[in-house]
Formats: structure tokens, C-alpha cells, sequence
């Protein structure tokens, strides 16, 4: 189980190190810092940030989920009230995804 | 950040009176974040003013249905969907909504503020999902005026429950941990409005751009689960604001046990 842990922690470090030193690489090409190299930094950002906003969102509100229904799954008598908090535990889970997303609107504004 | 004209537009004198507002409202500088700020719309204004008289009318229409005396008011109206059953079922949304939290009595008290907050932000949702409208919440100058009300106001409640004591509540509960608890607050109270008025624009906003984005691919059948998720979006983000400013007045004007 621990291996297993480590080795996904490990490969995802290994990729994350690859992308950035790759970018490095981009960068010593004899480019010339214009507009472009802020536009395409701003385009990675829009879009990575998104992507890991919409990630954690989804653990977040997977879990609610699988919380309310294994608590349906115990009582279903009380699948109404438990319904309404838990779409109310979604709405606010979600919330802090939108605000991720209004960066990403602005940033890709800017390009 | 409605970027479509709307029904609005096709009065003719729509242009006129937006180049008369451009006039004197226009502004010149941006804010930090627009590097070039889209193009001055009163559609807002205009759609906020239409929700308005089309809830006035709806009122009038009840007051008109309930006065038949005492029976009147007891029998209820035959048609699920009439009009006074419809403001009586969300009218008792709000209130139990509100009841859960703050107990029957406040409840009554804060009822008229919840409420209309409530019934603004539902119906504009609801009127940016018939094609050719949109709606007045996808601006952030109508959410951070919602929100900035519920703010002053629940400053006020908390003044007029507690007297100026009330502004011991930024100190924490001990005088020794003052300077750390303050700008916690401080900056906890400043975030709920901004937070408040964020949520909704980007859920209308988003809603607004999906719905957009599928009747541009396959405009036949397939936008109607997007239809079904737009409905349950706008109910569910008016839910939320109108909680949230009930949670918020609640934690001001709560009397503390001992």
C-alpha cells in the first residue's frame, strides 16, 4: 500500500520536474522577451489553473456525495433531508471552483 | 458580462438613452484587472427594472386574490401554478429556510430584506434563461450592490441588537489576543460580500456561456439537459445567497448563552 503511494507520488514528481525543466529549455532558445512570452505564460496559467481547480472541486464534491448517499443508503426514509444540505455542501464546494474560473475568464481576456 | 443584445434593444430609442447614460456614467479609467473594459451597456439597469415591475404587478395581483375576507385568505388557490400559490410557496421557502437558522421570530422580523433579496435574485436567474434576455445577476455591478446591502444591513442589525458593544466582537474573546484576532476578522468580514457577489456572477456567467457554447454546436435536442442543469444552477445559487445572508445577519445579531 505504502509503495504503491510512493510510486504514484514519485511518478507525478518525476513529470512535474520533466514539464518545467522542458520549459526551461524554451526559454534559453534565443527568444527575445516579448509580448508573445507573456502571452503564452498567461495562456498556461489560464488553463492549468482551471484544470486544478476543477480537480480538487471534484474530490471535494465527491465526497459529499458519497457521504449523502451512504447515509440515504442507512435510512432511506430520509432521503429529503438529507438531499437539501447536500446540495447546499455542493453549491459551496463549488463556489471556490467559480472563483478559479473568473481568474481563468480575465486571464484568457488578456491574451 | 452579458454580451448579446437582448429584447430591449429592439425599442428605438434604445441607443439614445444608452448614449445619454454613456455620457454622464461612462468612465475612462479601468480597473485593475480589464486592460480594455467591454463596451458601456445599460442592460442591467433595464432588466433589473423589468423584474422589478413584473414583481410589483405580481404583488398587486395577489393583494387582489387574498382580499376576499377572512375565507379568502384560508382556502388556497386552485391552480398549482397561480400566482398567489407560487409567491406563497417560495415566500415559505425563504421562511423556513431563515426558521432553521434564526429561530420563528427573527425570522418574521428579517423576512421583508431575505426575502425580496430572495425573489430578485431568483427571477433574474430564471429570465437569463429565456433566449433573448439576460439576466441582470451576471454583472458585478448588480451582485456587489446585493451584496453591499446585505453587508451595511447586517451591520446595522448587529449595531441595533447590541448597541456600539457590538464592535467587541472584532477583538476575539480575549483583550491579549486583540491584535491578532482584528485583522482576522477584518479581513474574513470584507471577503463575504465579495464572496457572496463572486459566486453568483460566475455560476451565471458559466451557465450562461455553456448553455451558449451547445446551441452553437447542435441546436436541436441536445441543450435541454443543459436547460435542466441551468434551472437547477439558478435555484440552487439563489438558495445559496439568500442562506448565507441569513447565516450572516444571524452570527451579528446573536446573543451569546453564557
Amino acid at each position: 500500500m505504502a509503495s504503491r503511494i510512493s510510486k504514484f507520488a514519485l511518478s507525478s514528481l518525476s513529470a512535474l520536474a520533466v514539464m518545467l525543466i522542458a520549459g526551461v529549455a524554451f526559454a534559453a532558445d534565443g527568444g527575445a522577451d516579448n509580448e508573445f512570452t507573456m502571452k503564452a505564460w498567461i495562456g498556461i496559467a489560464a488553463g492549468l489553473g482551471m484544470g486544478l481547480a476543477a480537480f480538487g472541486g471534484a474530490l471535494g464534491q465527491g465526497r459529499t456525495a458519497a457521504a449523502a448517499l451512504d447515509g440515504i443508503a442507512r435510512n432511506p426514509g430520509a432521503q429529503n433531508k438529507i438531499f437539501t444540505p447536500m446540495i447546499l455542501g455542493l453549491a459551496l464546494i463549488e463556489s471556490l471552483v467559480i472563483y478559479s474560473l473568473i481568474i481563468s475568464i480575465l486571464l484568457q481576456g488578456k491574451i | 458580462m452579458g454580451d448579446h443584445s437582448t429584447w430591449f434593444n429592439l425599442h428605438p430609442d434604445y441607443d439614445n438613452l444608452q448614449n445619454w447614460a454613456a455620457k454622464y456614467l461612462a468612465r475612462d479609467w479601468h480597473g485593475m484587472m480589464f486592460e480594455k473594459d467591454p463596451p458601456f451597456s445599460i442592460t442591467h439597469v433595464v432588466i433589473s427594472l423589468f423584474i422589478l415591475v413584473v414583481l410589483a404587478m405580481g404583488a398587486v395581483v395577489y393583494r387582489k386574490k387574498v382580499a376576499v375576507g377572512a375565507e379568502g385568505r384560508l382556502i388556497p388557490e386552485k391552480k398549482l401554478l397561480g400566482t398567489r400559490n407560487i409567491f406563497e410557496m417560495i415566500t415559505g421557502l425563504v421562511l423556513s429556510l431563515s426558521e432553521g437558522v434564526m429561530g420563528r421570530e427573527k425570522a418574521e422580523r428579517f423576512l421583508p430584506l431575505i426575502g425580496t433579496v430572495f425573489f430578485f435574485i431568483l427571477f433574474n436567474n430564471i429570465i437569463g434563461l429565456i433566449p433573448g434576455f439576460l439576466p441582470a445577476t451576471d454583472t458585478l455591478k448588480t451582485n456587489l450592490a446585493l451584496s453591499a446591502l446585505i453587508f451595511l444591513m447586517t451591520h446595522v442589525y448587529g449595531v441595533k441588537a447590541h448597541g456600539l458593544a457590538y464592535f467587541k466582537h472584532f477583538f476575539g474573546p480575549v483583550w491579549y489576543l486583540a491584535w491578532l484576532m482584528f485583522p482576522i476578522e477584518l479581513i474574513s468580514h470584507l471577503a463575504r460580500p465579495i464572496s457572496l457577489a463572486l459566486r453568483l456572477l460566475g455560476n451565471m456567467v458559466a451557465d450562461h456561456k455553456v448553455l451558449a457554447t451547445f446551441f452553437f454546436l447542435v441546436p436541436l435536442l441536445v441543450p435541454l439537459p443543459f436547460y435542466v442543469l441551468g434551472i437547477l444552477v439558478c435555484v440552487v445559487q439563489a438558495v445559496v445567497f439568500t442562506l448565507l445572508s441569513i447565516v450572516y445577519i444571524e452570527l451579528a445579531v446573536a446573543h451569546e448563552e453564557h
